[in-house]
């Protein structure tokens, strides 16, 4: 990004903190199968109420096919309040093969139509990277994080001088490893949480606070 | 002889393009069946443009999409990078149809990868 876009960036935060620019908008992302839906559940069930999802979960992958938001989540941490817009997106992948799904128990027609919706989603997901003012970049710990989307990612997300907030999620299964996390992307900052266990929840609104607020 | 067509592409090469070009000629190529090694990968931008245009592209049966694999950039976490956030360089990239190139292991400094012939 060149001298001048980086200081009109950094003027519109500014500018934005000095008027009080209410809901920042932060985009979830991940590949699939992170946990980028069971975190957005468990935020909007910490801080909006127990009957609030953001969408059903399920262990075969791109189950989100379309980006979903909830505007105005206030956030309690660190003795503030912020006030969030929070967008649950699909699955970033650069391979879709409907045959994954078909041995994932179905049928060929779902499985079709499944893949077809995940590849718009996809599309979804990349398209809402201009209109985000961060990004909170969901990893599972119990796997490689050198992948591609998440090399993606965040390259977009230093390329727009934009905030990011890396989770290092599934810390409850024992093959965890969070540290390779960090050690992969140490310019970031990282919250190790279980979405699904709620552990971690307290230190990852506080990061949250901190990078977004 | 059969194999696979390996395409080493230079930075003078694929600095010549615009955006929309080298995403356009990498998904042409790929989807001929070949795999590409660029000596300076993509943008960050061009990435998702071409995990988007990719997606797109995708049939069933036809082409279930890409396998793309580079290194993640060098972070400078020393105060003065963090200042003045260096934008980082772009680094080798690898990319190939994803049902001939499967990717084995993956590091901040190695790429390692299985090519196959068969589809």
């Amino acid at each position: 990004m060149n001298m001048i876009k980086r200081f009109k960036v950094s003027f519109s935060k500014i500018f934005n903190k000095l008027f009080k620019k209410k809901g920042a908008c932060i985009g979830i992302y991940g590949p699939p199968n992170a946990g980028k839906t069971t975190l957005s559940n468990r935020i909007l069930r910490d801080w909006v109420g127990a009957e609030e999802t953001m969408g059903s979960v399920s262990h075969i992958a791109h189950e989100t096919r379309h980006a979903k938001r909830r505007n105005a989540v206030a956030i309690e941490a660190n003795g503030h309040t912020i006030s969030l817009d929070i967008v649950d997106t699909p699955g970033l992948a650069t391979k879709i093969d409907f045959h994954d799904f078909m041995e994932q128990g179905l049928s060929d027609v779902e499985s079709k139509k499944r893949s077809k919706e995940a590849t718009e989603g996809v599309i979804e997901a990349v398209k809402w990277l201009d209109d985000l003012d961060g990004v909170i970049l969901v990893m599972d710990s119990t796997e490689n994080p050198y992948t591609q989307v998440n090399v993606t990612v965040i390259g977009n997300m230093e390329a727009r001088n934009l905030p990011l907030l890396i989770v290092a999620n599934k810390v409850d299964l024992p093959n965890a490893d969070p540290a390779v996390i960090k050690e992969a992307f140490p310019q970031h900052p990282m919250v190790p949480v279980s979405a699904l266990e709620g552990i971690g929840m307290d230190s990852f609104y506080e990061a949250l606070a901190k990078q977004f607020g | 002889m059969q194999g696979i067509q390996l395409d080493l592409i230079s930075e003078a090469k694929i600095s010549q393009m615009a955006s929309m070009e080298k995403v356009r000629y990498i998904i042409d190529e790929v989807r001929k069946g070949k795999i590409l090694v660029l000596e300076k990968g993509l943008n960050p931008m061009e990435e998702a443009k071409l995990i988007e245009m990719t997606m797109s592209a995708i049939q069933p049966d036809v082409f279930s999409g890409i396998e793309m694999q580079s290194y993640p950039a060098n972070a400078d976490t020393s105060l003065l990078g963090k200042f003045f956030k260096k934008q980082s360089s772009k680094r080798l990239t690898v990319i190939g149809p994803a049902n001939q190139l499967k990717t084995l292991k993956k590091d901040r400094n190695l790429i390692s990868a299985l090519v196959s012939a068969s589809k």
